[in-house]
């Protein structure tokens, strides 16, 4: 692994000289921005027993929707394309090393933009001083929590969309791939309970619907319970995921 | 099935050094300089049914700049890719320094700099950074990174103007530059160049003949694939020539000339009866004919194609021989041409096609 921290210097580097970046960077802000808003004015409509923090991070699959088929989708599809991938591919540097430093440059990225998300409660308490310390807005579990919850699924998620830019050399195929994933990994759990057909099989399967249900682990994680099964779940499925990418990678490369 | 060699039988190839050997310093040297920087044993590679080469062998000692020609799709840069590691072969075993390649591809990699045919490079990097990032994951020492990068730079004539600029922006010679300052780097045992001199005007491709020269000094081992072959005959120890995914030729210019050319020319200016001239010629030799004949210029000269056995060194010395003695023809220019690399490739390849069947692999 000696060759990891220079390669994921250099994807570090890449991401922060590109336009694309500090574009996506404004929009997930400006969205986020919106949503967050949303939910404060929601509040001041009504009365709840969540504070803001754990309703905006119920949100949190529309931002990965669309986030990171975007962050992901050009690393090893472009690099192919370009044919930069089989130039790396030359020098010493072995293919799991690539496949990590683009997945951990990636990942970063995705962990700060999310991180700058954690400003807007205390933005929001510094304007409207509710509540003093004991503030509903800056109530640290929900904050902590949420934010790790979108620390470990983001290691899958990103992950995924590593591993769908691999399969193609085409940017827009790969976050289509990365988008349908995603979408069938989060969406579809929430989904299978509300199936007319109830069969038996179905009530027997459904405990582990349960654990695999981002949902349910993002519940635990908002009030503040951090189980470690969601992490070994993502964190296991990552290194799969990530095993998965880099031999596809080598196949690729030496058909 | 392809068998990769373990590391360890590297030891049994001829000429290779077991880590082992109790030997001293100048017999390590000279085992070093014995060990073949390539070899390609029984070596194919097949794409489905298509064959891209077939049962390939041969060696190129260490130090030889050896130029490597063949037709589009002949399998060069198949082969050449096998030989970097990208490409698996089907078949066959490559060495790198006496390396195995399916084997120990990482070792291959830090003793062999790759410039393939597409030369690919990122975009929105600069060139000097773009150098630097390619020298350290070649494991160049960082103490030693700048001053490698600088003489790659300087040896490639990317003045400090180009290094700064975004590779993006670069025309297609100086990008040819940049990827050919990638494979010398680091300094590698072996240097493989596919198409090096693609995109560069006659003045670039004249300083990549001194770079190779320069890469001949140090004793560096160079693969140089192209097109251009009076460029491949003017840098190169010798010549093998691929043709439908096997070796049809190898050897020197001069050796490749005897072995491919039957035939040979000799181009004179002379002035008078060029049919007498015609009837005089199997007096000289039975195979001697003219192969053209141009129009008279100002002053009544002919230029006279004449074509004969290529195995007869002494057909020029009767034929201005027997010329003084008649009287009847006034010599301006005589001069023997030599077949090129040209024509050698063509008489080669043409060869290759005869003797070839169709590439597909038989059914089962």
């Amino acid at each position: 692994m000696r060759h990891f921290p220079l390669l994921l210097w250099h994807e570090l580097r890449m991401l922060a000289v590109s336009v694309a970046t500090y574009s996506a960077a404004v929009l997930f802000l400006l969205l986020m921005g919106l949503f967050y808003f949303v939910v404060l004015h929601s509040f001041n409509s009504e009365m709840r027993a969540d504070p803001p923090s754990t309703q905006y991070f119920q949100i949190f699959w529309i931002p990965v929707f669309f986030v990171v088929p975007l962050l992901t989708m050009k690393s090893l599809a472009e690099e192919r394309r370009h044919g930069t991938l089989e130039a790396l591919l030359t020098t010493p540097a072995t293919t799991l090393e690539i496949v990590l430093a683009k997945f951990f440059a990636a990942y970063f990225f995705y962990l700060a933009l999310w991180g700058l998300t954690l400003l807007f409660p205390f933005i929001a308490q510094f304007y409207l001083h509710v509540g003093g310390t004991d503030s509903p807005l800056v109530d640290k579990a929900p904050l902590i929590g949420g934010f790790l919850f979108v620390a470990f699924s983001g290691l899958l998620y990103i992950a995924i969309g590593i591993f769908a830019s691999s399969l193609t050399r085409n940017t827009l195929v790969a976050g289509m791939l990365t988008f349908s994933m995603l979408f069938v990994l989060i969406i579809s759990p929430q989904l299978l309970p509300n199936l007319t057909l109830q069969t038996s099989w179905l009530a027997h399967i459904q405990p582990a619907v349960d654990y695999l249900t981002p949902f349910k682990h993002l519940e635990d994680f908002s009030r503040g319970v951090v189980d470690t099964r969601p992490f070994f779940l993502y964190a296991s499925n990552t290194l799969l995921v990530l095993g998965l990418t880099t031999l596809v990678v080598e196949s690729r490369a030496t058909a | 099935m392809f068998v990769p060699m373990p590391a360890s039988d590297a030891s049994t190839q001829p000429g290779s050094i077991a880590s082992g050997d109790k030997v001293g310093a100048p017999s390590v040297a000279a085992a070093k300089a014995a060990t073949p920087s390539l070899q390609a044993i029984a070596l194919t590679k097949e794409y489905g049914t298509v064959r891209a080469i077939e049962n390939l062998n041969f060696t190129v000692a260490r130090g030889e700049i050896v130029g490597f020609l063949g037709p589009n799709g002949a399998g060069k840069s198949t082969t050449m890719r096998i030989f970097s590691g990208l490409l698996s072969a089907t078949s066959g075993r490559a060495y790198v320094a006496g390396v195995p390649v399916a084997s120990n591809p990482d070792e291959v990699k830090r003793r062999l700099g790759f410039m393939p045919e597409q030369n690919p490079l990122p975009e929105d990097m600069r060139v000097i950074e773009y150098l630097r990032f390619r020298a350290r994951l070649k494991e160049l020492p960082r103490s030693k990174v700048k001053v490698r990068v600088d003489e790659a730079m300087e040896m490639c004539g990317l003045q400090h103007k180009t290094s700064r600029k975004l590779i993006g922006t670069l025309s297609k010679g100086y990008r040819q530059r940049v990827g050919i300052a990638d494979a010398i780097l680091a300094e590698p045992e072996v240097i493989l160049m596919d198409e090096p001199t693609i995109g560069l005007d006659p003045h670039q491709i004249q300083q990549i003949r001194r770079l190779i020269e320069s890469l001949r000094e140090s004793g560096q081992t160079v693969l140089i694939s192209s097109h251009i072959l009076a460029e491949i005959e003017a840098c190169c120890d010798r010549v093998m020539i691929i043709n439908q995914g096997r070796l049809v030729a190898s050897g020197t210019s001069a050796s490749l000339r005897r072995e491919l050319m039957s035939r040979t020319e000799w181009r004179l200016r002379l002035h008078g009866d060029v049919a007498a001239f015609e009837q005089i010629l199997p007096e000289v030799n039975a195979g001697l004919r003219i192969a053209a004949c141009s129009t008279p210029d100002a002053d009544g000269f002919v230029e006279v194609g004449l074509d004969g056995p290529a195995n007869e060194p002494d057909i020029g010395e009767k034929l201005l021989s027997v010329i003084m003695r008649s009287g009847l023809w006034r010599v301006r220019e005589f001069a023997h041409v030599e077949p090129g690399l040209e024509q050698i490739f063509l008489a080669a390849t043409k060869q290759g096609d005869e003797a070839s069947p169709p590439r597909r692999t038989p059914k089962a």
